[in-house]
Formats: C-alpha cells, structure tokens, sequence
C-alpha cells in the first residue's frame, strides 16, 4: 500500500509567487559561492546533499488530497481538495481510455475538501465509477451544492460518472475491495472524520482537521487506540502548538508537538505533518518539521518515531 | 509534581518541580490560576521558577497558556525564569518564548516586577 499525496495544503491552495522563487535561487546561489558545476549532475547532486528541503522543493499548495495505492484495479483518495485535478490527470493517463473505478473517502465537507472535484477529469468520463464514502449526512449535498449554478458552469447531473454515495458509521470497519477502513469521529467545526486504512499487515491512518483538546485524557487515549502501531499516520499539524491553543484554540487543528505526542502514545512508526497553513512559507514548514523531530528526540522513550512533512508529489510506502 | 510558593514583595514566586504532564496539570492549574487571580487583584506578579521542572508536555504548557491568557484579562503579569535545557527547548520548539518573557534567573525576573520585589529576593 503506497502513499501518494496530491495536495497537502490546508484551506485554500497557495502557489509559490515569483518573488518566492528569485529569494530561493539567491539564496542557493549565495550558499554555492565559489564553487563550480562542471556538469548538471554535478550542481544536481550539491543541490540534493547540501541545501535544504526549502530551498530545493516546496511543500505545494492544492489542498488535501491522498491517494492508497493498491495492487488491484481500483483507485482509493482521501478527500477531493484542489490536489484532485492532477490526480484525475494521471488517472487518465493510466487507463488509457478505460473507464475507472475510484473510491473516495471524505475527512469531511467543508470546501477546501471538495474543491477539486469539479476538476476531477474522471467524472467527466461515461462508465467511471466513483463511489464517495462518508459519515457525513450532507455528503452528497455538499457535493451537489459546489456545482449548482451560479457557482460552476456543469451540473452535478451533467457529470458522465456513475457517482454513488455510500454512509459510513464511525468505528465500524469496512471492506472495500480488499481494504478495510475505519472511520473516527474527530473534533472540527460540522464533525470530520479519520480513516484507518488496512490491507495485508499495513495500516495508514489519514486523520486531518482534527483539533485535540489536551486537558482531555480519554479523547487522547482514543485517538492513541485509533493509530495504534499505525505504519504511518497523517496527522493535523496546522499550527504551532502555542498557536493552535491560543489564538487558533477552537479552529479544528492541531499541531506538530501534538501529533508527536499522540502517536507516541500508540507507537505508531511515522507521523506525516499533514494540512500546512497556507500563511507558512516552505522555510517556515521546514521549520516545523524541525521542530517536531527535535521534539520526538527529546522526548523518545523506548520507542522511536519518525516524522516527516507531507509535500504535493510525495510517495510513501509504510 | 510539586508547588512551592514564596512571597517577594508583590510578587509571588512558585517554584514547580517534577514532570508536568497530562496526569498532573489537573492539580498544578488549580494552584496556578489561585495564585494568578491573587496577584492580578493585588496588582502584583507571578514568577514561574521552573529550575526544577524536569519535563512539561503539551497538556502542561496548556496550563501555562491559560494562566497567561487569565493574567493579561486581569492586568496581571507572570514570567517564566530559570528554565532547565530540556524545558527550554521545548519552550522554543512549541512557540511558548513569544508567549511567555522567559529571563534567566528568578532574580532577574523580579527585577522585571519592580525593584522592591528584587531587593527582597536579595535580602532573603
């Protein structure tokens, strides 16, 4: 079962400006000073090895979108941010004119989760089958609403998908096509829901917009029994923990010391920060990781944690 | 977890030693926030001595932000002094030095109150 993350952003897509990519460049050219690249191996290889993930990459800017790949047929994403359209665009790709079946699970309603489904080309085509899983009543409603006029020129009902709407009920596992799901009720404005995905020994947790009140023990436990020996856990880190309980208390995310705490707590393998403010820059981002790794030392037990940031394009295999 | 407090002038110096955690902050938010209403109406400060804290979770710097955010709806004050490497970089790592005048000494940090509140310290 890999990872594969289309979107990592939380709220509303960001892109890099120009300005961001001059600063990026001065910058590893100044680090470079003095040195010479006789070839683009060369200036690619000092590039990788010497400076940081901020200055070479970006952490992207669609909103959430993760997709499960399995060795099956069927195509499995959690959530329709903006990071859908280049996913349906290599979904198109891949079947070559075949009519897909995708299975999609949603966090949740509110619009940077759902945004990029009107730009989701496989709905476009005659014989997709896409089944959208929720535990959310308005589910189907949400989805119909964003495309009803006169907010977007094609109609719910214009799509050439089969498009189906499937309930779920939290902590009930679920087989869809070989994979067992689990949804869990989490704390965000209108409700949102984790999934724990399992499929022959591995498990993925995909918990975002998910605010964790820290003076409540059980909420805690829960949570620790939901990402229990998790192989990876994709975690809220929205914030800075002193900004996510103070300023941003109540907004329905979490932060990076969190997300190390809990999933020390169910000694899961790998916590991916999930969900980037769209105010942080990739220097900032960075920083976070930083932050949360120093953390995770600091505070390891017997256990250790590895922890990562998620970036649009980014592959894991648990 | 234990809490000792001791008085300088108008300010009150609480010296929190031990681990402060989910299964203590329960007991440590119900001393600090008397201690912070106290000073507030006093028109004096709280002092966080943490010279002997050995470790504070996210569940505990909770409790450090809600006497902050008590103190500032009461024009009070509070510092933090003395904090040990470990707590320290947890108190970078998680954002709490900009919410938080962090100072050295405990010392120091009186002399922040006022200077009556240093000189007492010093003649103690």
């Amino acid at each position: 079962m890999r990872v594969r993350f289309w979107g990592t952003r939380g709220s509303i897509p960001v892109a890099l400006t120009s300005a961001d990519v001059r600063d990026k460049l001065a910058q590893a050219l100044v680090q470079a000073s003095g040195r010479t690249f006789a070839s683009y191996e060369e200036a690619h290889a000092f590039a990788s090895s010497e400076l940081d993930f901020s200055l070479t990459h970006t952490f992207g800017g669609h909103t959430p979108c993760v997709e499960l790949v399995l060795p099956g047929e069927e195509y499995f994403v959690c959530d329709m941010g903006s990071g859908a359209r280049p996913l349906g665009v290599h979904i198109l790709a891949r079947q070559a004119r075949r009519p897909a079946t995708v299975n999609v699970f949603m966090s949740h309603v509110h619009w940077d989760h759902i945004m990029g489904f009107p730009f989701f080309g496989p709905a476009y085509v005659p014989g997709t089958k896409i089944r959208i899983h929720g535990c959310h009543d308005v589910l189907e409603h949400a989805f119909r609403l964003q495309q009803s006029p006169p907010c977007f020129p094609v109609e719910f009902d214009q799509l050439g998908a089969t498009i189906e709407f499937v309930k779920l009920t939290p902590d009930q596992p679920y087989e869809v096509d070989g994979l067992t799901v689990t949804p869990h009720l989490q704390l965000h404005s209108g409700d949102s829901y984790g999934y724990r995905f399992q499929h022959d020994g591995k498990s993925v947790v995909y918990s975002t917009d998910s605010e964790h009140k820290l003076e409540n023990r059980a909420e805690a436990e829960g949570f620790a029994q939901f990402f229990r020996d998790a192989d990876i856990v994709i975690f809220d880190a929205m914030y800075a923990l002193a900004e996510a309980i103070s300023v941003k208390a109540d907004w329905g995310h979490s932060s990076n010391i969190v997300g190390v705490e809990l999933c020390q707590m169910a000694r899961a393998k790998h916590l991916v920060l999930f969900h980037h403010e769209p105010a942080n820059n990739d220097a900032t981002l960075e920083g976070l990781l930083k932050e949360a790794r120093r953390f995770e030392e600091l505070t390891r037990g017997d256990h250790a944690l590895k922890v990562s940031a998620a970036y649009d394009g980014l592959e894991l295999d648990p | 977890m234990n809490v000792s407090s001791r008085r300088y002038s108008t300010a009150v110096v609480l010296q929190v030693s031990g681990r402060l955690d989910q299964d203590t902050c329960d007991a440590f938010r119900g001393q600090l926030m008397g201690h912070v209403d106290s000073a507030a109406r006093e028109a004096g400060a709280v002092v966080l001595d943490l010279s002997a804290l050995e470790y504070v979770s996210s569940a505990g710097l909770r409790c450090f932000m809600l006497a902050s955010r008590q103190a500032k709806a009461q024009h009070g004050r509070i510092f933090v002094a003395q904090l040990q490497p470990m707590v320290a970089e947890i108190f970078q790592i998680s954002h709490f030095n900009l919410v938080f005048q962090v100072f050295p000494t405990v010392r120091e940090a009186l002399g922040a109150v006022s200077a009556e509140a240093a000189a007492a310290y010093e003649k103690a």
